[in-house]
Protein backbone atom coordinates (compact mmCIF):
# COMPACT_ATOMS: atom_id res chain seq x y z
CA UNK A 1 0.00 0.00 0.00
CA UNK A 2 2.17 2.68 1.14
CA UNK A 3 4.75 1.65 -1.73
CA UNK A 4 2.24 2.09 -4.31
CA UNK A 5 1.41 5.63 -2.50
CA UNK A 6 5.55 6.43 -3.09
CA UNK A 7 5.05 5.24 -6.75
CA UNK A 8 2.22 7.28 -7.59
CA UNK A 9 3.95 10.15 -6.08
CA UNK A 10 7.11 9.33 -8.16
CA UNK A 11 5.17 9.22 -11.30
CA UNK A 12 3.29 12.36 -10.50
CA UNK A 13 6.43 14.08 -9.87
CA UNK A 14 8.24 13.19 -12.92
CA UNK A 15 4.98 14.37 -14.96
CA UNK A 16 4.98 17.88 -13.06
CA UNK A 17 8.57 18.17 -13.35
CA UNK A 18 8.07 17.03 -17.11
CA UNK A 19 5.42 19.47 -17.94
CA UNK A 20 7.05 22.59 -16.15
CA UNK A 21 7.86 23.44 -19.86
CA UNK A 22 5.53 23.67 -22.13
CA UNK A 23 7.28 25.13 -24.76
CA UNK A 24 9.96 22.31 -24.79
CA UNK A 25 7.46 19.82 -24.93
CA UNK A 26 5.66 21.63 -27.92
CA UNK A 27 9.15 21.68 -29.48
CA UNK A 28 9.84 18.22 -29.11
CA UNK A 29 6.72 16.78 -30.06
CA UNK A 30 5.52 18.89 -32.93
CA UNK A 31 2.00 19.24 -31.69
CA UNK A 32 0.31 21.92 -29.51
CA UNK A 33 -3.18 20.63 -27.85
CA UNK A 34 -5.54 23.30 -27.78
CA UNK A 35 -8.81 23.32 -25.22
CA UNK A 36 -11.24 24.43 -27.29
CA UNK A 37 -15.16 24.62 -26.07
CA UNK A 38 -18.17 23.80 -28.03
CA UNK A 39 -21.01 26.10 -26.88
CA UNK A 40 -19.26 29.20 -25.47
CA UNK A 41 -21.40 31.67 -27.68
CA UNK A 42 -19.27 33.55 -30.28
CA UNK A 43 -16.04 33.35 -28.03
CA UNK A 44 -15.79 29.07 -28.42
CA UNK A 45 -18.18 26.75 -30.29
CA UNK A 46 -18.27 24.51 -32.71
CA UNK A 47 -19.88 23.73 -36.29
CA UNK A 48 -19.67 20.01 -35.80
CA UNK A 49 -17.38 17.62 -37.54
CA UNK A 50 -14.57 18.41 -35.30
CA UNK A 51 -14.74 22.20 -36.76
CA UNK A 52 -13.57 24.52 -33.98
CA UNK A 53 -14.36 28.37 -34.17
CA UNK A 54 -15.02 31.21 -32.86
CA UNK A 55 -12.94 34.49 -31.74
CA UNK A 56 -11.27 32.82 -28.60
CA UNK A 57 -10.48 29.65 -30.82
CA UNK A 58 -9.02 31.79 -33.91
CA UNK A 59 -7.03 33.97 -31.64
CA UNK A 60 -5.53 30.65 -29.77
CA UNK A 61 -4.55 29.12 -33.80
CA UNK A 62 -2.70 32.55 -34.22
CA UNK A 63 -1.28 31.88 -31.03
CA UNK A 64 -0.12 28.82 -32.06
CA UNK A 65 1.30 29.78 -35.80
CA UNK A 66 3.14 32.39 -33.50
CA UNK A 67 4.69 29.99 -30.94
CA UNK A 68 5.98 27.53 -34.30
CA UNK A 69 7.36 30.44 -35.51
CA UNK A 70 9.66 31.27 -32.78
CA UNK A 71 10.40 27.76 -31.85
CA UNK A 72 11.36 27.65 -35.77
CA UNK A 73 9.18 24.57 -36.37
CA UNK A 74 8.77 24.04 -40.08
CA UNK A 75 5.51 22.38 -38.89
CA UNK A 76 3.22 22.00 -35.80
CA UNK A 77 0.39 19.99 -35.78
CA UNK A 78 -2.51 21.34 -33.78
CA UNK A 79 -4.65 19.38 -32.01
CA UNK A 80 -8.37 19.94 -30.80
CA UNK A 81 -9.77 18.76 -27.38
CA UNK A 82 -12.81 19.89 -26.65
CA UNK A 83 -13.04 20.90 -23.16
CA UNK A 84 -15.87 21.31 -20.86
CA UNK A 85 -16.32 23.96 -17.34
CA UNK A 86 -15.88 20.74 -15.34
CA UNK A 87 -12.79 19.10 -16.36
CA UNK A 88 -11.09 22.41 -18.61
CA UNK A 89 -8.72 22.96 -15.17
CA UNK A 90 -7.73 19.00 -14.75
CA UNK A 91 -6.83 18.67 -18.22
CA UNK A 92 -4.49 22.04 -18.27
CA UNK A 93 -3.10 20.64 -14.89
CA UNK A 94 -1.90 16.74 -16.34
CA UNK A 95 -0.80 18.04 -19.54
CA UNK A 96 -3.81 17.21 -21.98
CA UNK A 97 -4.10 20.52 -22.75
CA UNK A 98 -1.72 23.22 -23.70
CA UNK A 99 -3.71 26.27 -24.09
CA UNK A 100 -7.54 26.62 -23.19
CA UNK A 101 -9.05 29.74 -24.78
CA UNK A 102 -12.80 29.11 -24.28
CA UNK A 103 -14.48 31.51 -22.13
CA UNK A 104 -13.01 30.53 -18.71
CA UNK A 105 -12.92 33.96 -15.88
CA UNK A 106 -9.52 34.75 -14.22
CA UNK A 107 -10.28 34.30 -10.57
CA UNK A 108 -8.05 33.85 -7.69
CA UNK A 109 -9.60 30.32 -7.07
CA UNK A 110 -8.43 29.40 -10.68
CA UNK A 111 -4.95 31.08 -9.94
CA UNK A 112 -4.45 28.47 -7.21
CA UNK A 113 -4.56 25.78 -9.76
CA UNK A 114 -3.85 27.41 -13.09
CA UNK A 115 -2.05 30.65 -14.66
CA UNK A 116 -3.56 32.76 -17.21
CA UNK A 117 -2.76 34.56 -20.27
CA UNK A 118 -3.75 38.62 -20.56
CA UNK A 119 -7.16 39.33 -20.43
CA UNK A 120 -8.60 39.69 -23.81
CA UNK A 121 -12.38 39.85 -23.25
CA UNK A 122 -14.30 41.10 -20.38
CA UNK A 123 -17.84 39.85 -19.65
CA UNK A 124 -20.31 41.32 -18.37
CA UNK A 125 -23.57 39.77 -16.51
CA UNK A 126 -26.51 41.35 -17.67
CA UNK A 127 -30.02 40.50 -17.84
CA UNK A 128 -31.97 39.79 -20.82
CA UNK A 129 -35.89 39.96 -20.59
CA UNK A 130 -38.83 39.72 -22.95
CA UNK A 131 -39.50 43.67 -24.78
CA UNK A 132 -42.69 44.20 -23.26
CA UNK A 133 -42.28 43.11 -19.86
CA UNK A 134 -41.50 46.59 -18.77
CA UNK A 135 -38.34 45.25 -16.33
CA UNK A 136 -35.48 47.66 -17.13
CA UNK A 137 -33.59 47.09 -13.86
CA UNK A 138 -33.10 44.40 -11.31
CA UNK A 139 -34.70 46.02 -8.72
CA UNK A 140 -38.10 45.05 -10.43
CA UNK A 141 -36.93 41.70 -10.58
CA UNK A 142 -37.62 41.31 -6.80
CA UNK A 143 -40.05 38.43 -6.19
CA UNK A 144 -40.27 37.31 -9.80
CA UNK A 145 -38.48 34.54 -11.27
CA UNK A 146 -35.03 34.43 -12.92
CA UNK A 147 -33.85 31.79 -15.00
CA UNK A 148 -30.39 31.15 -15.22
CA UNK A 149 -27.64 28.01 -15.84
CA UNK A 150 -26.40 25.39 -13.72
CA UNK A 151 -22.47 25.21 -13.27
CA UNK A 152 -22.10 28.96 -14.27
CA UNK A 153 -20.61 32.13 -12.15
CA UNK A 154 -23.87 33.83 -12.49
CA UNK A 155 -25.63 31.46 -10.38
CA UNK A 156 -23.56 33.01 -7.38
CA UNK A 157 -23.77 36.27 -8.74
CA UNK A 158 -27.27 36.26 -7.94
CA UNK A 159 -27.32 35.29 -4.50
CA UNK A 160 -24.67 37.52 -3.18
CA UNK A 161 -26.77 40.34 -5.48
CA UNK A 162 -30.03 39.13 -2.98
CA UNK A 163 -28.04 38.96 -0.18
CA UNK A 164 -26.38 42.34 -0.54
CA UNK A 165 -29.50 44.27 -1.85
CA UNK A 166 -32.10 42.59 0.64
CA UNK A 167 -34.44 40.98 -2.49
CA UNK A 168 -35.65 37.34 -3.22
CA UNK A 169 -35.85 36.19 -6.61
CA UNK A 170 -37.16 32.63 -7.65
CA UNK A 171 -34.55 31.35 -9.42
CA UNK A 172 -35.08 28.52 -12.01
CA UNK A 173 -31.89 27.01 -13.33
CA UNK A 174 -31.54 25.71 -16.85
CA UNK A 175 -29.47 22.98 -17.32
CA UNK A 176 -27.76 24.76 -20.27
CA UNK A 177 -27.57 28.42 -21.67
CA UNK A 178 -30.26 27.16 -24.42
CA UNK A 179 -32.51 25.35 -21.86
CA UNK A 180 -32.58 28.61 -19.78
CA UNK A 181 -33.17 30.51 -22.69
CA UNK A 182 -36.46 28.46 -23.34
CA UNK A 183 -37.75 29.05 -20.01
CA UNK A 184 -37.52 33.10 -20.87
CA UNK A 185 -39.15 32.06 -24.28
CA UNK A 186 -41.83 30.08 -22.92
CA UNK A 187 -42.69 32.37 -20.09
CA UNK A 188 -41.32 30.18 -17.29
CA UNK A 189 -39.19 32.76 -15.56
CA UNK A 190 -39.02 36.33 -16.14
CA UNK A 191 -35.32 37.32 -16.92
CA UNK A 192 -32.61 35.67 -17.67
CA UNK A 193 -29.22 36.57 -16.36
CA UNK A 194 -26.05 35.82 -17.84
CA UNK A 195 -22.92 37.02 -19.58
CA UNK A 196 -23.47 39.52 -22.46
CA UNK A 197 -22.69 37.94 -25.41
CA UNK A 198 -24.20 34.60 -24.26
CA UNK A 199 -27.63 36.55 -23.94
CA UNK A 200 -27.33 38.50 -27.40
CA UNK A 201 -26.05 35.14 -29.12
CA UNK A 202 -29.18 33.52 -27.66
CA UNK A 203 -31.62 36.25 -28.69
CA UNK A 204 -29.68 36.38 -32.31
CA UNK A 205 -30.95 32.88 -32.72
CA UNK A 206 -34.71 33.17 -31.05
CA UNK A 207 -37.28 33.19 -33.52
CA UNK A 208 -38.42 36.80 -32.96
CA UNK A 209 -35.00 38.61 -32.02
CA UNK A 210 -36.81 41.84 -31.51
CA UNK A 211 -38.82 40.23 -28.57
CA UNK A 212 -36.34 40.29 -26.49
CA UNK A 213 -33.81 42.97 -25.19
CA UNK A 214 -30.97 43.38 -22.98
CA UNK A 215 -31.69 45.71 -19.66
CA UNK A 216 -30.45 47.31 -16.87
CA UNK A 217 -26.54 47.05 -14.81
CA UNK A 218 -23.96 45.38 -15.11
CA UNK A 219 -24.02 42.91 -12.50
CA UNK A 220 -20.83 41.33 -12.93
CA UNK A 221 -17.64 42.18 -14.50
CA UNK A 222 -15.55 38.99 -15.80
CA UNK A 223 -11.97 38.95 -17.47
CA UNK A 224 -11.76 36.55 -19.55
CA UNK A 225 -8.73 34.80 -20.74
CA UNK A 226 -6.50 31.96 -21.87
CA UNK A 227 -6.12 29.49 -19.39
CA UNK A 228 -2.18 27.82 -19.30
CA UNK A 229 -0.24 25.54 -16.90
CA UNK A 230 1.06 27.35 -13.79
CA UNK A 231 4.67 27.85 -13.11
CA UNK A 232 5.70 28.42 -16.61
CA UNK A 233 6.71 31.67 -17.30
CA UNK A 234 8.65 31.18 -20.81
CA UNK A 235 5.11 29.79 -21.71
CA UNK A 236 3.29 32.93 -20.29
CA UNK A 237 5.85 35.08 -22.05
CA UNK A 238 5.11 33.82 -25.54
CA UNK A 239 1.52 33.42 -25.79
CA UNK A 240 1.15 37.26 -24.03
CA UNK A 241 3.71 38.43 -26.66
CA UNK A 242 1.37 37.03 -29.40
CA UNK A 243 -1.68 38.39 -27.98
CA UNK A 244 -0.26 41.75 -27.46
CA UNK A 245 1.32 41.47 -31.18
CA UNK A 246 -2.76 40.72 -32.42
CA UNK A 247 -3.78 43.82 -30.16
CA UNK A 248 -1.13 46.31 -31.39
CA UNK A 249 -1.48 45.36 -35.20
CA UNK A 250 -4.64 45.72 -35.01
CA UNK A 251 -5.77 41.82 -36.13
CA UNK A 252 -7.59 41.09 -33.24
CA UNK A 253 -9.95 44.06 -33.49
CA UNK A 254 -10.65 42.34 -36.97
CA UNK A 255 -11.12 39.08 -35.42
CA UNK A 256 -13.85 40.83 -32.72
CA UNK A 257 -15.39 42.37 -35.57
CA UNK A 258 -15.58 39.12 -37.54
CA UNK A 259 -17.24 37.21 -34.37
CA UNK A 260 -19.31 39.77 -32.86
CA UNK A 261 -20.34 42.09 -35.24
CA UNK A 262 -20.78 40.02 -38.81
CA UNK A 263 -22.72 37.09 -39.85
CA UNK A 264 -21.28 34.14 -38.45
CA UNK A 265 -22.29 30.37 -38.84
CA UNK A 266 -23.78 28.07 -38.97
CA UNK A 267 -26.90 30.24 -38.93
CA UNK A 268 -25.74 33.42 -40.52
CA UNK A 269 -26.64 35.43 -37.88
CA UNK A 270 -25.48 38.37 -36.23
CA UNK A 271 -24.79 38.58 -32.36
CA UNK A 272 -24.21 42.67 -32.46
CA UNK A 273 -22.60 43.32 -29.45
CA UNK A 274 -20.10 46.20 -30.22
CA UNK A 275 -16.63 45.55 -28.16
CA UNK A 276 -17.54 47.03 -23.93
CA UNK A 277 -15.62 49.70 -22.42
CA UNK A 278 -14.33 47.27 -20.16
CA UNK A 279 -12.68 45.00 -23.22
CA UNK A 280 -11.02 48.52 -24.68
CA UNK A 281 -9.59 49.19 -21.47
CA UNK A 282 -8.45 45.30 -20.98
CA UNK A 283 -6.50 45.57 -24.81
CA UNK A 284 -5.12 49.60 -24.24
CA UNK A 285 -3.36 48.07 -20.91
CA UNK A 286 -2.98 44.09 -21.42
CA UNK A 287 -2.70 42.78 -17.80
CA UNK A 288 -3.96 39.53 -16.43
CA UNK A 289 -5.65 40.69 -12.87
CA UNK A 290 -8.52 38.54 -11.64
CA UNK A 291 -12.17 38.81 -11.28
CA UNK A 292 -11.78 39.96 -7.82
CA UNK A 293 -9.54 43.71 -8.81
CA UNK A 294 -12.45 44.40 -10.67
CA UNK A 295 -15.06 44.17 -8.29
CA UNK A 296 -12.92 46.44 -6.25
CA UNK A 297 -13.30 49.05 -8.57
CA UNK B 1 -3.50 18.02 -7.65
CA UNK B 2 -1.59 18.88 -4.94
CA UNK B 3 -3.42 18.64 -1.99
CA UNK B 4 -6.81 17.73 -0.91
CA UNK B 5 -8.76 20.46 0.23
CA UNK B 6 -11.86 19.20 2.65
CA UNK B 7 -12.18 22.43 4.45
CA UNK B 8 -14.02 24.07 0.69
CA UNK B 9 -17.29 22.27 2.50
CA UNK B 10 -17.11 25.16 5.91
CA UNK B 11 -16.73 28.13 3.28
CA UNK B 12 -19.91 30.38 3.23
CA UNK B 13 -21.50 30.54 -0.19
CA UNK B 14 -21.63 33.94 -0.19
CA UNK B 15 -18.69 35.44 0.91
CA UNK B 16 -16.29 31.63 0.40
CA UNK B 17 -15.43 32.95 4.18
CA UNK B 18 -14.45 28.94 6.46
CA UNK B 19 -17.27 29.24 9.26
CA UNK B 20 -15.60 27.31 12.26
CA UNK B 21 -18.49 25.66 12.85
CA UNK B 22 -19.11 24.50 9.13
CA UNK B 23 -22.58 25.10 9.41
CA UNK B 24 -23.77 28.52 8.88
CA UNK B 25 -25.61 30.79 11.11
CA UNK B 26 -27.91 32.97 10.89
CA UNK B 27 -29.13 32.59 7.78
CA UNK B 28 -25.59 32.30 6.22
CA UNK B 29 -25.04 29.08 4.68
CA UNK B 30 -21.79 26.69 3.97
CA UNK B 31 -21.17 24.26 0.63
CA UNK B 32 -22.28 21.27 3.97
CA UNK B 33 -25.54 23.23 4.74
CA UNK B 34 -26.13 23.16 0.92
CA UNK B 35 -25.02 19.68 -0.01
CA UNK B 36 -26.97 18.29 2.98
CA UNK B 37 -30.24 20.21 1.42
CA UNK B 38 -29.90 18.74 -1.75
CA UNK B 39 -29.15 15.67 -0.19
CA UNK B 40 -32.62 16.16 1.13
CA UNK B 41 -34.01 17.15 -2.40
CA UNK B 42 -32.62 13.68 -3.89
CA UNK B 43 -34.24 11.55 -1.36
CA UNK B 44 -37.63 13.81 -1.62
CA UNK B 45 -37.71 13.07 -5.77
CA UNK B 46 -36.71 9.52 -5.39
CA UNK B 47 -38.90 8.45 -2.52
CA UNK B 48 -42.49 9.89 -4.12
CA UNK B 49 -41.53 8.77 -7.15
CA UNK B 50 -40.88 5.43 -5.68
CA UNK B 51 -43.89 5.73 -4.19
CA UNK B 52 -45.80 6.56 -7.41
CA UNK B 53 -44.01 3.61 -8.80
CA UNK B 54 -44.74 0.62 -6.51
CA UNK B 55 -48.24 1.47 -6.95
CA UNK B 56 -49.16 2.56 -10.59
CA UNK B 57 -46.29 -0.18 -11.77
CA UNK B 58 -48.40 -3.04 -9.55
CA UNK B 59 -51.67 -1.68 -11.34
CA UNK B 60 -50.52 -2.54 -13.94
CA UNK B 61 -48.64 -5.23 -13.92
CA UNK B 62 -51.73 -7.38 -12.33
CA UNK B 63 -53.67 -5.62 -15.15
CA UNK B 64 -51.45 -7.52 -18.21
CA UNK B 65 -52.51 -10.62 -15.79
CA UNK B 66 -55.86 -10.53 -15.75
CA UNK B 67 -58.38 -12.41 -18.63
CA UNK B 68 -60.25 -8.80 -19.82
CA UNK B 69 -58.37 -8.03 -23.29
CA UNK B 70 -59.15 -4.31 -22.42
CA UNK B 71 -57.03 -4.06 -19.18
CA UNK B 72 -53.96 -6.57 -20.58
CA UNK B 73 -54.17 -3.59 -23.33
CA UNK B 74 -54.03 -1.22 -21.06
CA UNK B 75 -51.41 -2.12 -19.12
CA UNK B 76 -49.40 -3.25 -22.39
CA UNK B 77 -49.75 0.41 -23.71
CA UNK B 78 -48.86 1.64 -20.21
CA UNK B 79 -45.51 -0.29 -19.89
CA UNK B 80 -44.60 -0.36 -23.31
CA UNK B 81 -44.59 3.82 -23.25
CA UNK B 82 -42.88 4.33 -20.93
CA UNK B 83 -40.33 1.98 -20.89
CA UNK B 84 -39.68 3.33 -24.92
CA UNK B 85 -38.69 7.11 -24.17
CA UNK B 86 -35.53 8.06 -22.57
CA UNK B 87 -35.95 9.28 -19.02
CA UNK B 88 -34.49 12.77 -19.39
CA UNK B 89 -36.53 13.22 -22.79
CA UNK B 90 -39.54 12.25 -20.67
CA UNK B 91 -38.95 14.91 -18.11
CA UNK B 92 -38.16 17.57 -20.46
CA UNK B 93 -41.78 16.48 -22.45
CA UNK B 94 -43.30 16.54 -19.00
CA UNK B 95 -41.79 20.27 -18.22
CA UNK B 96 -41.69 21.79 -21.67
CA UNK B 97 -43.51 19.94 -24.02
CA UNK B 98 -47.23 18.85 -21.92
CA UNK B 99 -47.47 22.43 -20.68
CA UNK B 100 -47.76 24.32 -23.50
CA UNK B 101 -49.95 22.14 -24.74
CA UNK B 102 -52.32 21.75 -21.50
CA UNK B 103 -51.70 25.64 -20.06
CA UNK B 104 -53.08 24.88 -16.20
CA UNK B 105 -49.88 22.52 -16.22
CA UNK B 106 -47.60 26.04 -15.82
CA UNK B 107 -48.30 26.67 -12.33
CA UNK B 108 -47.43 22.94 -11.23
CA UNK B 109 -44.03 22.90 -9.73
CA UNK B 110 -41.82 21.06 -10.94
CA UNK B 111 -40.90 19.16 -8.17
CA UNK B 112 -44.35 17.70 -8.76
CA UNK B 113 -43.86 16.99 -12.60
CA UNK B 114 -40.19 15.38 -11.86
CA UNK B 115 -41.67 13.16 -9.17
CA UNK B 116 -44.40 11.86 -11.57
CA UNK B 117 -42.18 11.53 -14.53
CA UNK B 118 -39.40 9.38 -12.57
CA UNK B 119 -42.65 7.36 -11.54
CA UNK B 120 -43.70 6.57 -14.37
CA UNK B 121 -40.91 5.52 -16.13
CA UNK B 122 -40.23 3.05 -13.22
CA UNK B 123 -43.63 2.40 -12.94
CA UNK B 124 -43.30 0.64 -16.57
CA UNK B 125 -40.07 -1.60 -15.42
CA UNK B 126 -42.05 -2.65 -12.14
CA UNK B 127 -44.97 -3.10 -13.97
CA UNK B 128 -42.85 -6.21 -15.96
CA UNK B 129 -41.79 -7.23 -13.21
CA UNK B 130 -44.74 -7.78 -11.12
CA UNK B 131 -46.22 -9.46 -14.36
CA UNK B 132 -43.53 -12.06 -14.74
CA UNK B 133 -43.81 -12.79 -10.92
CA UNK B 134 -47.66 -13.10 -11.42
CA UNK B 135 -46.91 -15.67 -14.22
CA UNK B 136 -43.85 -17.11 -12.70
CA UNK B 137 -46.65 -18.96 -10.34
CA UNK B 138 -47.78 -22.40 -11.83
CA UNK B 139 -51.15 -21.63 -13.57
CA UNK B 140 -53.39 -24.20 -10.99
CA UNK B 141 -53.26 -21.59 -8.40
CA UNK B 142 -55.22 -19.24 -9.97
CA UNK B 143 -57.68 -22.23 -10.97
CA UNK B 144 -57.87 -22.87 -7.20
CA UNK B 145 -58.45 -20.12 -6.20
CA UNK B 146 -61.73 -19.50 -8.21
CA UNK B 147 -62.23 -22.75 -8.13
CA UNK B 148 -62.86 -22.69 -4.16
CA UNK B 149 -65.22 -19.69 -4.94
CA UNK B 150 -63.08 -16.49 -4.53
CA UNK B 151 -64.15 -13.68 -6.77
CA UNK B 152 -60.88 -12.96 -9.05
CA UNK B 153 -59.89 -10.14 -6.84
CA UNK B 154 -60.00 -12.25 -3.79
CA UNK B 155 -57.86 -14.67 -5.69
CA UNK B 156 -55.68 -12.01 -6.78
CA UNK B 157 -55.66 -10.55 -3.11
CA UNK B 158 -55.08 -14.12 -1.30
CA UNK B 159 -53.52 -16.16 -3.48
CA UNK B 160 -51.50 -14.55 -6.33
CA UNK B 161 -50.23 -11.23 -4.87
CA UNK B 162 -49.02 -13.15 -1.60
CA UNK B 163 -46.48 -15.44 -3.47
CA UNK B 164 -45.93 -12.75 -6.75
CA UNK B 165 -44.95 -9.88 -5.01
CA UNK B 166 -42.56 -12.20 -2.43
CA UNK B 167 -40.71 -13.18 -5.82
CA UNK B 168 -40.17 -10.44 -7.23
CA UNK B 169 -38.74 -8.38 -4.13
CA UNK B 170 -35.03 -8.52 -5.52
CA UNK B 171 -35.71 -6.74 -8.34
CA UNK B 172 -38.14 -4.48 -6.78
CA UNK B 173 -35.11 -3.84 -4.76
CA UNK B 174 -32.86 -3.14 -7.82
CA UNK B 175 -35.44 -0.30 -9.22
CA UNK B 176 -35.54 1.17 -5.79
CA UNK B 177 -31.67 1.59 -5.90
CA UNK B 178 -31.55 2.66 -9.35
CA UNK B 179 -34.56 5.94 -8.78
CA UNK B 180 -32.17 7.35 -6.66
CA UNK B 181 -29.16 7.54 -9.22
CA UNK B 182 -32.07 8.19 -11.48
CA UNK B 183 -33.49 11.13 -9.53
CA UNK B 184 -30.10 12.81 -10.98
CA UNK B 185 -32.06 13.97 -14.23
CA UNK B 186 -34.21 16.45 -11.77
CA UNK B 187 -31.06 19.48 -12.06
CA UNK B 188 -32.04 19.35 -15.78
CA UNK B 189 -35.64 21.04 -14.34
CA UNK B 190 -34.24 23.47 -11.83
CA UNK B 191 -34.26 20.85 -8.81
CA UNK B 192 -31.63 21.73 -6.28
CA UNK B 193 -30.71 18.07 -5.84
CA UNK B 194 -27.45 16.51 -5.39
CA UNK B 195 -26.30 16.60 -9.10
CA UNK B 196 -27.19 20.28 -9.31
CA UNK B 197 -25.63 21.24 -6.22
CA UNK B 198 -22.03 19.13 -7.39
CA UNK B 199 -22.08 21.21 -10.66
CA UNK B 200 -22.48 24.11 -8.82
CA UNK B 201 -20.23 23.87 -5.75
CA UNK B 202 -17.57 22.89 -8.13
CA UNK B 203 -17.45 25.90 -9.79
CA UNK B 204 -17.75 28.15 -7.64
CA UNK B 205 -15.08 26.45 -5.43
CA UNK B 206 -12.58 25.58 -7.79
CA UNK B 207 -12.39 21.86 -5.88
CA UNK B 208 -14.65 19.59 -8.34
CA UNK B 209 -12.85 16.55 -7.20
CA UNK B 210 -13.64 16.62 -3.34
CA UNK B 211 -17.67 18.02 -4.07
CA UNK B 212 -17.98 14.94 -6.40
CA UNK B 213 -16.25 12.21 -3.96
CA UNK B 214 -18.73 13.89 -1.35
CA UNK B 215 -21.21 13.57 -3.73
CA UNK B 216 -20.58 10.66 -5.05
CA UNK B 217 -20.81 9.13 -1.18
CA UNK B 218 -24.13 10.50 -0.21
CA UNK B 219 -25.36 8.68 -3.40
CA UNK B 220 -23.91 5.62 -2.31
CA UNK B 221 -24.99 5.57 1.16
CA UNK B 222 -28.45 6.66 0.05
CA UNK B 223 -28.74 3.80 -2.43
CA UNK B 224 -26.76 0.76 0.14
CA UNK B 225 -29.32 2.06 2.87
CA UNK B 226 -32.58 1.21 0.58
CA UNK B 227 -30.64 -1.99 -0.12
CA UNK B 228 -30.35 -2.73 3.22
CA UNK B 229 -33.51 -2.07 3.78
CA UNK B 230 -35.07 -4.36 1.04
CA UNK B 231 -33.17 -7.35 2.17
CA UNK B 232 -34.84 -6.64 6.10
CA UNK B 233 -38.14 -6.80 4.75
CA UNK B 234 -37.42 -9.36 1.94
CA UNK B 235 -36.06 -12.12 5.63
CA UNK B 236 -39.01 -10.85 7.63
CA UNK B 237 -41.92 -11.63 4.73
CA UNK B 238 -40.14 -14.76 3.90
CA UNK B 239 -42.39 -18.10 4.08
CA UNK B 240 -40.68 -21.56 4.41
CA UNK B 241 -41.62 -24.06 1.71
CA UNK B 242 -41.46 -21.17 -0.47
CA UNK B 243 -39.82 -19.82 -3.46
CA UNK B 244 -36.92 -17.64 -1.55
CA UNK B 245 -37.79 -19.12 1.88
CA UNK B 246 -35.76 -21.57 3.93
Amino acid sequence: MKKSLLVLAAVAMTLGVAQADTLKKIKDSGTITLGVRESSGALAYTLGDGKYVGFHTQMAEKIASDLRKQLGLSSLTVKYQPVTSQNRIPLVQNGTVDLECGSTTNNTARQKDVAFAITTYVEEVRIAVKANSGITSIAQLAGKKVATTTGTTSVQTLRKHERAAGVNFEEVFGKDHADSFLLLESGRADAFVMDGQILAGNISKAKNPADFKIVGEVLSVEPIACMIRKDDPAFKKAVDDSIKAQIQDGSLAKLYDKWFMQPIPPSNTKVGLPMSEATKAAWANPNDKPMEDYAKK
Amino acid sequence: MDSWDWQVFCKDTIDGEVRPSCFGQGGDITYLDWMLSAWGWTLSVALLALLVALVVGSVMGIFRTTPSKALVAIGNAWTELFRNIPLLVQVFLWYHVLPALIPPLKEVPSFILVVFALGFFTSARIAEQVRAGIQSLPKGQRYAGLAMGLTLAQTYRYVLLPMAFRIVIPPLTSESMNIIKNSSVAFAVSIAELTMFAMQAQEETSRGIEVYLAVTGLYFISAFVINRIALFIEHRVQVPGMIGGH
